[in-house]
C-alpha cells in the first residue's frame, strides 16, 4: 500500500496524544486532586498533537472542504466511528481543563476522555483490521498493536511532562517504560514473523476464475502507463528493505527507550524528566517508521491481476 | 446510507465469456468513450496527450498466458476487469460519507460524486481494483453498469445497454438480470459453469465469468498420420500415358 504520510503522521501523533490524554483521563478519574500546571501541558499537549494529526489526515482527502460528511455512516463505517470518537474526545478534555483550572470535580470528565481516546485509536485500527483484501492488516495482533503504541508513546509523554514540570514521578515509570517496550517488541515481531511467513490467502487463479491446476503468467498488462492501483496499491519499496527498516523502529521504538528509562527505574534520585522526554522523542520516530512499514509492506489482493 | 439495502430481486450485471474474448479492448475503449462524454462523465485524465497519460479507466483487459497441461495446450487469456456489483460490497459498507451506495431496486453499486471526500477508504476495500481516484476531480470513480444508458428513454431501445457489452466484436459480454434464474444470462451461466471471482472473500459478486471451454488436444497427444500408399489406377490414364506408365514399370 502506498504509504501516504499525512496519514502515518496522523495515526503516530494523534495517537500519541490520545495515549496522553487516555493517561490523563485515567488519573483524573480516579480522583486524584489535579495539579493544574501539569494538567493543563498534558491537555495542551495533547490537543496540539490530535489536532495537527486530525488536520493532517485531511490533506490526503481528495476533497477536504467536504470532511464534515463523515460523521453521518457511523452505523457502517470504522472511518466515521473514528471521525466522531476524535471529534468527541474534545468535550471531556475541555471540561478537564476547566476542572482543573477552577479545581472542580474531574472525575466523570476523566473517565469520559479515558473512554473516548482509547475508542479513537480502537476505530483507527479497526479501519485498517477490516480490510479482508489486504491480508497483513486482518493479523490479530493489529488492534492491541495499534492500542499499545497509543499507551506507550502517549504514556511516556504523559510521564516526561509530568516529571518536568516538577511532579515527582515514581520510579515505577521507568519500568513501566521498559515493560511497555517489552510487550511491543513482542507483538511486533509476532505479527511481522506471521506476515512473512503466510502466502496471500487467495491465488491469482481464483482471482482470474481459473482452476487452480493452470499456472498463469502476466502477458500483457492492460496498460502501458501507471495507474492509479499501481500507483496507491503496488507499492514495493519497503518489502525490499523491510529487513533494515524493521530493525531502526524496533531499535527506535523499543530498545532506545528502554535503555533510556532504565536510570530512572534504577537511580532514585535521578532527574526523570530529560530521560522520559528524550525516550518520548525515540518512541515517536519509531512508531513513524513502525507506521511506514505497516502500509508500506502491506501487499493488497489486487496486486494478484498484474 | 452506506448500510446494504434489502437484497434485491434484480441484480443487473454482466456476464463475460474469457473463451471468446480475444482482447481487443474495445470493450475498455467503448467505456471510457461513452463515460468521458456521456450524462454521467467526465471522466477526465491528467495530461491526456502529454508524456505520462495518466486517468480513470472503470474496464481494464488483462492478458495472461496460461501453461499448458497433459491434455491441454497453452494458451493466451484475456481478461476484462471492472466492477462486479457485489452484493456485499465492502467499498460500500466502509465510506464514511454515505456517497458509495448500492442501489435497492436493481443492485448497482454507485459512487454519488458530489458526497465523496475522495479518502480512497473503498478502493482499499475492494480486492477486484474496480474503483480508481480521479485526481482531476479528486473523488472516486467506478463503473455505473451505464444507469445513465440502460434506463435511458433518449436513445433506441436497442442501445439501451451498457457501452462495453455494445462494442463487443466477438459477443464475450452479456448483460441482464442475474436475480432471476430464468434470465438468458442466468441460463448462459447455468450452461457453462460460470463462476464468481475470489467467492471465499464473501462479497457475492453478481457479475460472473464464464472459464475457457476445454481445447482439443494438442500436438503431443495427436496419433501420427500413417503414410499412405500411393495406387495408380491404369485403366483411367489416357492411351498415351498408360503406354507410358507400362514403359517405365518395366
Amino acid at each position: 500500500m502506498h504509504p501516504s504520510f499525512s496519514v502515518i503522521f496522523f495515526t503516530t501523533f494523534s495517537g500519541a496524544g490520545y495515549g496522553l490524554w487516555f493517561w490523563l483521563g485515567l488519573l483524573a478519574a480516579t480522583g486524584q486532586p489535579l495539579t493544574r500546571t501539569p494538567t493543563l501541558a498534558a491537555l495542551a499537549l495533547g490537543f496540539v498533537m490530535v489536532t495537527a494529526g486530525l488536520l493532517s489526515s485531511t490533506l490526503h482527502l481528495g476533497k477536504p472542504l467536504r470532511a464534515w460528511r463523515a460523521f453521518s455512516q457511523w452505523r457502517s463505517s470504522w472511518l466515521s466511528r473514528e471521525g466522531i470518537a476524535a471529534v468527541l474526545c474534545y468535550v471531556p478534555a475541555l471540561c478537564l481543563a476547566a476542572a482543573s483550572h477552577y479545581i472542580l470535580d474531574a472525575r466523570i470528565a476523566g473517565a469520559l476522555l479515558a473512554i473516548f481516546s482509547l475508542a479513537t485509536v480502537a476505530c483507527t485500527a479497526m479501519i485498517y483490521a477490516s480490510l479482508k483484501p489486504i491480508p497483513a492488516w486482518r493479523h490479530p495482533l493489529v488492534l492491541p498493536v495499534y492500542l499499545v503504541f497509543a499507551l506507550f508513546t502517549g504514556g511516556l509523554l504523559f510521564a516526561a511532562v509530568f516529571a518536568l514540570s516538577g511532579w515527582p514521578v515514581t520510579n515505577m515509570a521507568g519500568f513501566a517504560v521498559m515493560l511497555g517496550a517489552a510487550v511491543l517488541w513482542r507483538f511486533k515481531r509476532r505479527a511481522w514473523r506471521d506476515i512473512d511467513s503466510r502466502p496471500l490467502p487467495v491465488t491469482r487463479n481464483a482471482a482470474l476464475g481459473l482452476p487452480e491446476d493452470r499456472r498463469v503468467s502476466v502477458f500483457e498488462r492492460p496498460h502501458t502507463e501507471a495507474n492509479y492501483l499501481l500507483r496507491e496499491m503496488g507499492f514495493v519499496l519497503a518489502r525490499k528493505h523491510s529487513k533494515r527498516l524493521r530493525v531502526i523502529a524496533t531499535t527506535l521504538f523499543a530498545l532506545v527507550p528502554a535503555l533510556l528509562a532504565l536510570p530512572v527505574y534504577l537511580l532514585v534520585h535521578v532527574d526523570a524528566g530529560p530521560w522520559l522526554l528524550a525516550a518520548s522523542i525515540a518512541a515517536l520516530a519509531g512508531t513513524l517508521v513502525e507506521r511506514w512499514l505497516f502500509f508500506a509492506e502491506a501487499k493488497h489482493l489486487v496486486s494478484l491481476y498484474y | 446510507m452506506t448500510s446494504l439495502p434489502v437484497p434485491s430481486k434484480v441484480k443487473l450485471g454482466l456476464v463475460i465469456d474469457l473463451d471468446t474474448c480475444v482482447g481487443c479492448h474495445a470493450c475498455a475503449v467503448a467505456c471510457k468513450e461513452w463515460n468521458a462524454g456521456g450524462i454521467s462523465g467526465p471522466l477526465t485524465d491528467e495530461n491526456p496527450y502529454g508524456k505520462d497519460p495518466f486517468g480513470v479507466w472503470f474496464n481494464r483487459v488483462h492478458s495472461y498466458e496460461v501453461e499448458a497441461l497433459d491434455a491441454q495446450p497453452a494458451m493466451t487469456l484475456h481478461f476484462p476487469r471492472s466492477c462486479l456489483h457485489c452484493e456485499t460490497p465492502a467499498c460500500v459498507s466502509v465510506c464514511p460519507t454515505g456517497a458509495s451506495y448500492k442501489r435497492a431496486e436493481d443492485g448497482i453499486v454507485l459512487v454519488d460524486e458530489d458526497k465523496c471526500i475522495g479518502c480512497k477508504l473503498c478502493s482499499w476495500a475492494c480486492p477486484y481494483g474496480a474503483r480508481e481516484v480521479s485526481a482531476v476531480e479528486g473523488v472516486m470513480q467506478k463503473c455505473t453498469l451505464c444507469v445513465d444508458r440502460i434506463y435511458n428513454e433518449n436513445i433506441p431501445e436497442e442501445v439501451r445497454q451498457p457501452a462495453c457489452v455494445q462494442a463487443c466484436p466477438t459477443r464475450a459480454r452479456h448483460f441482464g438480470d442475474l436475480g432471476d434464474p430464468e434470465s438468458a444470462v442466468s441460463l448462459l451461466v447455468a450452461a457453462r459453469d460460470g463462476v464468481s471471482l475470489m467467492p471465499e472473500l464473501g462479497y457475492a459478486p453478481v457479475n460472473k465469468y464464464l472459464p475457457p471451454r476445454p481445447r482439443r488436444a494438442g500436438a503431443a497427444t495427436m496419433q501420427p498420420i500413417e503414410p499412405v500408399a500411393e495406387k495408380l489406377d491404369q485403366d483411367s490414364l489416357p492411351p498415351l500415358l498408360r503406354w507410358l506408365d507400362r514403359a517405365l514399370s518395366r
